[in-house]
C-alpha cells in the first residue's frame, strides 16, 4: 500500500478513540454507578451491592420482567418465522406480483416513528375488536402481534442479504437431484441461513424486551412490560435500582453476543471445511 | 421416510395445487397478510379516525359512517376535517413539525460527522481488527436503547459526571446547566443513532475500491484532496442512506426528548403521544400522525429508492 494515505493512521485511532469512548463511556457509567451505596446514583458513597438485593424483592420489577420475557420468546419466535419466508421470497423467487409491495411493507416499520406504528396498530387493534370481538382488550397478545410487525423486517432485512450473497449452485444442484422445494429448503438451505436465522432471533427478542413507545399504546392497564415500569421510574430522575437492572441486563445481552459469535464463527469454519474436503473430493474423483 | 412419498403429503399437495395454492405462494402469502394487516391496514384507519368527531365513549370518537334508517339511502357520512383545521390554526402543531424537523436534522448532521470518520477508519483497519471494530458498534445497539439514554441523566446533571468532575478539578465553581436543554436532545439523538449512520457508511466504504486512491497519490494528488474529490463522492449512497436512517425516526422520536430534554420541549412525537395519553383525544392525534406520515413519505421513499439502486448496483 503506498504511503499517501497511510500515514495518517494517527488520525484514524483518534477517531476510533473518541468514537468508541462517546459508545461505551455512558454505559460503562451506568455500572460502576450500579455498585454505588450511596442513593445520589452519582455521588460516589462507597462500594456496596444493595441495590441488587432491592431489585430482587421489587415484585413490580420482577412481574414485568417475566411478562417481557414472555413476549419477547414468542415474538422473536414468530417474527423468524415470517421475516424467513419474506425474506427468502425477496431473494430467492425474482418478480412476483406484489413484490414492490412486500419489499416497502418491510422496509417501511425499520424507520417509521414509533408513535406512528404505535397509533395505527392500537386502532387496528380496537376496530378488530369491534368486528370480530378480537382481541378481547388489550395486553399481552396484542403486544406480541405488535412487535412481531415491528421486528419481522430486521429480520427479513437479515435473512434477505444472507440469501443473495449464498451460492445458489448449492440448491440447484439439490433440486437438479430430484429434491422438492420443501426439502431443498430443509435439508439444504436451512442450515447456510442458520446463523442468520440465530441473529434474527437474538435481534427481535432484544428489540421486543426493550421497546417502549409501541408497547405504551396496544398495552392495556393491566399488563406493564419492563420498559414500561422502568420508565415510569425514570421519568421521576436517576434511581440506583434502575442501574443495577441496567447492569444485569447489559451483561446478559453481551455475554448473548459474544456467545453467539463464537458459535456462528466456528459454524463458519467447519462449513468452509466441509466444503474444501468436498471440492477437493470431486477433484480426486477427476483425476 | 422422504416428506414427498408420505402419501397423505402428496395428496395435500396436490390438493392445495388444484386452488393455486403451491407452498411458493405460501410463503409470500403468509408475511404478506400479516403485514398487510397489521402494518397497511391501521393507516387506513388512523386516516378514517382522523376525520372523525371526538366523543365521549370508549373508543373516544364517532363513527364515520351511520345508518339513520333501514334503507341504503339513509346513510350518513359525517366527515369531519376539523381535526386538520385544528392542527393548522393552532400554532403549536406547526411549531412543533417545524422543530422537530430542524432538531432532527441538525442531529444528523452531527452523527455523519462524528459517524463519518469512525466508518472510514473502521474500513481502513486491518481485516483482523475490523470485524472486533465492527462488532463493538453494533453492540450498544444490542443494549437497551431506553437504559443508554438513561446513563445520560445520570451524566449531564447537575450534580452529574460531568459537573462533578469539572468542579472537583476547579474549572467551574457552579454546575453548568446541560440536562432538560435542547443540547441534550441532540446529545441524545446523535449518541442513540450512530450505529444506525455508522454502518451503511462502513458497508459503503469497506468495498471502495482503493486502487484509485493509489492512483491519486502516485499523480502526486494530496490526500485531503483524494478524500475529497474521491472517497466522499464515491460514498454519497452511504452517505444518504445513513442519513435518512438518522432523520426519519428522530422526527418522531419521543423518549429522548422526554428523559433528557426541557418540560416545555416541542418535538411531533411528544404532541402526539400527550394528545393521545394525557387529553384522550384519538382523532386529534390520528390527524397529527397522518400529518408526520405525510412528511416523512417523502424521505421513506428516497430512502427505497437508494437502497433499492444500490441492491441492483451490487447484483
Amino acid at each position: 500500500m503506498s504511503k499517501g494515505f497511510n500515514d495518517r493512521s494517527w488520525l484514524r485511532i483518534s477517531a476510533l478513540a473518541f468514537g468508541f469512548a462517546f459508545l461505551y463511556v455512558p454505559i460503562l457509567s451506568l455500572i460502576v454507578y450500579s455498585f454505588n451505596k450511596s442513593r445520589l446514583v452519582t455521588v460516589w458513597g462507597g462500594f456496596s451491592t444493595e441495590w441488587y438485593g432491592k431489585l430482587f424483592d421489587n415484585d413490580q420489577i420482577l412481574q414485568a420482567a417475566w411478562l417481557s420475557l414472555r413476549v419477547a420468546a414468542i415474538n422473536a419466535t414468530g417474527a423468524t418465522i415470517l421475516g424467513t419466508c419474506a425474506g427468502m421470497a425477496l431473494a430467492r423467487f425474482g418478480k412476483f406480483r406484489g413484490r414492490t409491495m412486500l419489499t416497502t411493507m418491510t422496509t417501511a416499520p425499520l424507520v417509521m416513528p414509533e408513535v406512528i406504528t404505535g397509533l395505527s396498530l392500537l386502532m387496528m387493534f380496537v376496530a378488530l375488536e369491534q368486528l370480530i370481538g378480537w382481541p378481547e382488550g388489550r395486553g399481552m397478545t396484542t403486544i406480541t402481534i405488535a412487535h412481531i410487525t415491528l421486528t419481522l423486517s430486521y429480520v427479513t432485512v437479515i435473512v434477505q442479504s444472507r440469501m443473495a450473497s449464498l451460492d445458489i449452485s448449492l440448491e440447484e444442484a439439490a433440486m437438479d437431484l430430484g429434491a422438492r422445494p420443501a426439502k431443498v429448503f430443509f435439508l439444504v438451505t436451512l442450515p447456510i441461513i442458520a446463523p442468520a436465522l440465530l441473529s434474527g432471533w437474538l435481534l427481535s427478542f432484544t428489540i421486543s424486551l426493550d421497546d417502549l413507545v409501541i408497547t405504551s399504546f396496544v398495552a392495556g392497564p393491566g399488563a406493564s412490560t419492563l420498559p414500561m415500569v422502568i420508565f415510569s421510574k425514570v421519568r421521576l430522575g436517576v434511581s440506583p435500582d434502575i442501574n443495577a437492572l441496567a447492569t444485569i441486563m447489559i451483561s446478559l445481552v453481551t455475554i448473548g453476543v459474544i456467545v453467539a459469535g463464537v458459535v456462528m464463527a466456528r459454524q463458519q469454519r467447519h462449513r468452509e471445511r466441509d466444503m474444501q474436503l468436498a471440492i477437493a473430493g470431486l477433484k480426486d474423483e477427476k483425476t | 421416510m422422504p416428506m414427498h412419498k408420505l402419501p397423505f403429503v402428496t395428496s395435500i399437495h396436490s390438493l392445495l395445487a388444484r386452488f393455486g395454492l403451491t407452498g411458493r405462494a405460501a410463503v409470500i402469502a403468509v408475511p404478506y397478510v400479516w403485514l398487510l394487516l397489521f402494518f397497511l391496514i391501521p393507516f387506513v384507519i388512523v386516516l378514517k379516525i382522523s376525520f372523525s368527531e371526538t366523543a365521549i365513549a370508549m373508543p373516544p370518537y364517532q363513527p364515520l359512517v351511520q345508518w339513520v334508517g333501514d334503507r341504503w339511502s339513509d346513510i350518513r357520512l359525517h366527515i369531519n376535517p376539523g381535526n386538520y383545521l385544528y392542527l393548522w390554526e393552532d400554532s403549536l402543531y406547526v411549531r412543533a413539525v417545524i422543530n422537530s424537523l430542524k432538531v432532527a436534522a441538525i442531529s444528523t448532521l452531527f452523527a455523519l460527522l462524528i459517524g463519518y470518520p469512525i466508518a472510514y477508519s473502521i474500513a481502513r483497519a486491518k481485516a483482523t481488527t475490523r470485524s472486533i471494530l465492527l462488532m463493538l458498534v453494533i453492540l450498544p445497539f444490542w443494549t437497551s436503547f431506553l437504559l443508554r439514554v438513561y446513563a445520560w441523566i445520570g451524566i449531564l446533571k447537575n450534580n452529574g459526571l460531568i459537573n462533578n468532575f469539572l468542579m472537583w478539578a476547579g474549572v467551574i465553581h457552579e454546575p453548568i446547566v446541560m440536562l432538560q436543554t435542547d443540547f441534550a436532545i441532540y446529545l441524545g439523538i446523535v449518541y442513540s443513532y450512530l450505529p444506525f449512520m455508522i454502518m451503511p457508511l462502513y458497508a459503503n466504504l469497506e468495498k471502495m475500491d482503493l486502487t484509485l486512491l493509489e492512483a491519486a497519490a502516485d499523480l502526486g494528488c494530496k490526500p485531503w484532496r483524494a478524500f475529497m474529490t474521491i472517497t466522499l463522492p464515491l460514498s454519497m449512497s452511504g452517505i444518504r442512506a445513513g442519513c435518512m436512517l438518522v432523520f426519519i425516526p428522530a422526527v418522531g422520536e419521543y423518549v429522548i426528548p422526554s428523559l433528557l430534554g426541557p418540560p416545555e420541549s416541542l418535538m411531533i412525537g411528544k404532541v402526539l403521544w400527550t394528545e393521545f395519553f394525557n387529553n384522550r383525544a384519538w382523532p386529534v392525534a390520528s390527524a397529527v400522525a397522518i400529518a408526520l406520515l405525510l412528511l416523512l413519505v417523502l424521505p421513506i421513499v428516497y430512502l427505497q429508492r437508494s437502497q433499492a439502486r444500490d441492491a441492483e448496483g451490487a447484483a
